[in-house]
């Protein structure tokens, strides 16, 4: 595992986008077939199957570093990350191994069904033999979800300079439902077998908020603008008779939305849309917390079913007839979409995405401002003129988000912020005023500068009232401006309301605490838009 | 109570002095220079005959008495001594006693021999304060040699690639203690004004230190590739870097022993290198002074004073002013 821990160093100790190319594809160049293939797995979010739990692997690494589970624990969120705690606690190895990744995770798959002795055994008996940053991966491998500081595309791009293959020909073949468990670094990358090609997605294209004023990006008519749908931004691809619904993350999604089974009797075969998987009944969209429970959950009960049936709302056309298109202008695509759909009965849960018509740029601030009461998060621009690229670029699509919902509250508690924020106060507990008290209603960690964080930092060790563990409470003095994307009802929550995506806008230094919203504001809030 | 905790300090009522106060007193003892613990404004100070210059270089003209270690001195109906805490050149520890009840205040202090501070000697006594700066077993300090051979593999490995290596380290004790480790057969060392400012009073004082060139603005510093620069971390990133073109960042702290904030820092390399105890420094120092009586200072206060408890020790928390090992303020008079 060497070779694979000089890797992640020098991924680590460089910033530079072009280091980290050059690293990954001297890696891709020489390291052993089996190794490539793992390291390809790991770097796009596939990992081994987790066969020692977490609890175990805490309880150990404090029985051999010699300390009481509580300090492990303490020291958990200083340092932020598990796999790196347990290798820092532990004392040196003894002894020395020369293994490779692909033997440490064979290894580790090998424990599935040992018992919890043996476990313990074959996990001390690893960390004793491995040296400090062999550990951390190590470690990894087991907790998973690591990227290495590495995007897909950057991982890509190395493999293209180390095999000569292109780039948008890899990021395909590297797509959909493979596993190192069930291929080869030969079969996936070299020599892909067309049959394993069958439920493999398309690269999503993806869009960049819009910097400018709209105006600049040339006439109105140039362009297709569309709501903004706040759903889970999905790939449908019927081909041969079979479906499959994909994340954006590149998860499987078809099992969970079995009620568009369906569409396969109403589409051709060979065909593929890039669509909003919504929450959706009498014709408008719910909320996005209404599809929330549907998320988590591999198979659906019938109540829920019939409390969140969602629909595909369909952007694009990505696959006609078994024939890739995406190189086609969008304005041909969408034709042969809305062809597709037209006449297909209201049961059918497919909908077109609707052009919102506009003769003008004003016309299109107009109805971007109206996004909110329809359920929608803003408008998509998108080049009508332009085919579907893979990946974030710049230039042909945009998002145009509505602006967030904002709220002056009061700072209540602190915590300190955990790995690379460890002796930084970042955490932050905010509240509305009830009449003379303080009723906390949201929590945010982002949206201030490093020099504000370690100016509130100093304030807060000053101004500490009480500890609860890691919890600070503090004199309410500070009130900063919340944005927010959405706001629900929530039993749960003290406040009875539960915000979506919350982070600090602006530090108010100009407000004194008694100016902050009140907790009518919020439910006035929750009335309007909830 | 020989020694009690105060809004100004730690203070000895039948000595009528405060130790490291951090507000203005008549009279204080003074472990270290370092800016949380020496500060302007008493009526008298007292600190060790390797501690002085440095504290007047910072502190200007201060009626100032000194003190050799292990000296006896009797203030009012107090004894005390100094004894070397291995934090800096010149740190102490001050050893207080009356009627045969001995506490001892440690200031800021490391097990380790740097090769630079007279290194650390436990001093048995009933009490005794610590810092807990580095109070968690997730912070460990590689050896020296190892370290050693890690900064100078980086800047041999700069130096190849003609770069410039720029290491950010904290002008008193960090700086000389790094000079230390270097190997001047790599190329030449040039330094900040401020480390080198330092550098002259601990050379005045009679330690070695290795050559050093400083950096003024007429210095043709492209004349130099290949140098290892030495500069307080305030000055990594900032205009005063451009001069030498392409170079390497590193930074020099206890806290690079964590990755998060390794990545943080955004310098190129992070080495772990601190004057402060680390875990093992800490249990190891506290079990050398037979104490029963610990109270704990600047740092991870509640997890170290609870993990003292667990060992069977009468351990309390006591809130200060002092700073510990910084890494957010990192302006020039920060403590190391
Ligand atoms: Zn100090
Ligand atoms: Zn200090």
């Amino acid at each position: 595992m060497n070779r694979f821990a000089a890797l992640f160093t020098a991924l680590d100790q460089t910033t530079k986008t072009s280091v980290k190319t050059a690293a990954l594809a001297a890696y891709f160049r020489d390291a052993p077939d089996d190794d490539k293939l793992w390291t390809i797995a790991l770097l796009s979010g596939r990992r081994p199957r987790r066969t020692v739990t977490t609890t175990k692997l805490r309880e150990w690494a404090a029985e051999v570093a010699g300390i009481p589970l509580w300090l492990f624990e303490e020291c958990y969120p200083v340092v932020g990350d598990l796999s790196e705690t347990i290798a820092l606690v532990l004392p040196p190895a003894t002894r020395q191994s020369a293994h490779s990744l692909s033997h440490w995770i064979t290894s580790l798959r090998a424990l599935d069904k040992a018992e919890d002795a043996e476990k313990k055994a074959a996990i001390l008996s690893a960390w004793d033999q491995l040296p400090p940053t062999e550990r951390f991966v190590f470690n990894k491998l087991i907790t998973g979800g690591w990227r290495m500081g590495v995007s897909q595309k950057l991982m890509t791009r190395a493999l293209s300079q180390a095999t000569g293959i292109d780039e948008p020909d890899l990021t395909h073949r590297l797509m959909g439902d493979w596993s190192p468990e069930t291929t080869s670094f030969h079969t996936l990358v070299e020599r892909p077998d067309p049959d394993a090609s069958l439920s493999r997605p398309y690269p999503f294209y993806l869009a960049y908020q819009i910097d400018g004023a709209p105006e600049d990006l040339g006439p109105v008519t140039d362009w297709l603008a569309e709501r903004k749908w706040d759903g889970i931004r999905g790939q449908f691809i019927l081909r041969e008779g079979q479906h499959f619904l994909w994340s954006r993350g590149e998860d499987l999604m078809t099992d969970r939305f079995p009620e568009l089974a369906q569409l396969a009797d109403f589409l051709p075969d060979g065909t593929v849309l890039d669509a909003e998987v919504l929450a959706f009944a009498n014709e408008k969209p719910l909320s996005f917390a209404r599809l929330q429970p549907r998320i988590g959950r591999k198979t659906v009960p019938k109540k829920l079913l019939a409390e969140a049936p969602v629909i595909l709302m369909a952007y694009d056309l990505l696959e006609w007839e078994g024939t890739d298109i995406r190189a086609r202008p969008l304005s041909e695509r969408r034709a042969l979409l809305e062809g597709l759909i037209a006449g297909l009965p209201g049961r059918v849960p497919l909908r077109l995405s609707e052009a919102v018509p506009a003769s003008s740029w004003p016309d299109l601030t107009a109805a971007r401002a109206a996004s909110r009461e329809i359920g929608a998060e803003g408008l998509m621009l998108k080049r009508l003129s332009a085919p579907y690229l893979a990946g974030r670029k710049k230039g042909d699509w945009w998002k145009w988000k509505v602006d967030p919902l904002t709220i002056d509250a009061v700072m209540i508690y602190a915590q300190a912020g955990s790995g690379r924020r460890a002796t930084l106060y970042t955490d932050f507990t905010f509240a509305v005023w009830k009449g003379e008290t303080l009723v906390p209603f949201a929590k945010a960690y982002s949206g201030l500068t490093d020099a504000e964080f370690r100016e509130i930092t100093n304030w807060v060790r000053k101004n500490t009232k009480e500890r609860f563990g890691p919890v600070r409470s503090v004199a309410p003095e500070h009130v900063f401006e919340i944005a927010f994307e959405g706001i629900q009802a929530s039993p749960r929550h003290k406040s009875g309301v539960a915000l979506r995506f919350p982070r600090m806008l602006r530090w108010r230094r100009d407000k004194p605490a008694k100016e902050a919203n009140t907790f009518e504001d919020l439910q006035q809030m929750l009335a309007q838009y909830g | 109570m020989v020694l009690q905790f105060t809004d100004r300090g730690i203070y000895c009522p039948a000595g009528d002095f405060h130790i490291d106060p951090w507000k203005p007193v008549p009279r204080a003892l003074i472990t270290h220079g370092h800016a949380d613990h020496a500060r302007p404004g008493h009526g008298a100070y007292l600190a060790t005959r390797t501690a002085a210059p440095v504290i007047r270089h910072r502190l200007g003209d201060i009626p100032l008495d000194t003190i050799t270690y292990g000296e006896a001195r009797r203030i009012g109906d107090a004894q005390v001594s100094f004894h070397p805490a291995g934090h800096v050149p010149g740190s102490a520890q001050i050893r207080v006693e009356i009627g045969g009840e001995i506490w001892v205040a440690s200031g800021d202090y490391k097990t380790v021999d740097d090769g630079l501070s007279e290194p650390f000697e436990p001093v048995r006594c009933h009490a005794f304060i610590t810092e807990s700066t580095f109070g968690l077993p997730i912070y460990n300090w590689p050896d020296q040699a190892v370290l050693a051979a890690d900064i100078n593999g980086w800047w041999a490995e700069n130096a190849a690639a003609g770069r410039t290596s720029v290491l950010g380290v904290y002008s008193l004790g960090k700086a000389q203690r790094v000079l230390r480790l270097l190997d001047p057969s790599l190329g030449p060392i040039l330094t900040h004004g401020a480390v080198e400012a330092t550098n002259r009073v601990i050379r005045g004082q009679g330690l070695a230190l290795p050559d050093t060139i400083q950096v003024t603005p007429d210095l043709d510093a492209k004349a130099h590739s290949g140098a290892m620069v030495l500069a307080p971390p305030s000055a990594l990133g900032s205009a005063w870097m451009r001069r030498f073109g392409a170079v390497s960042t590193g930074f020099a702290s206890g806290w690079m022993r964590l990755r998060g904030v390794r990545r943080r820092r955004a310098a190129d390399r992070g080495f772990v290198i601190s004057d402060h105890a680390d875990w093992d420094g800490l249990n190891s120092a506290i079990r050398a002074t037979g104490a029963d009586r610990i109270f704990v200072t600047h740092g991870y206060t509640a997890q170290f004073s609870r993990w003292l408890t667990t060992q069977g020790y009468d351990a309390g928390i006591v809130e200060t002013d002092y700073g510990g090992e910084t890494l957010d303020e990192v302006t020039e008079d920060d403590p190391a």
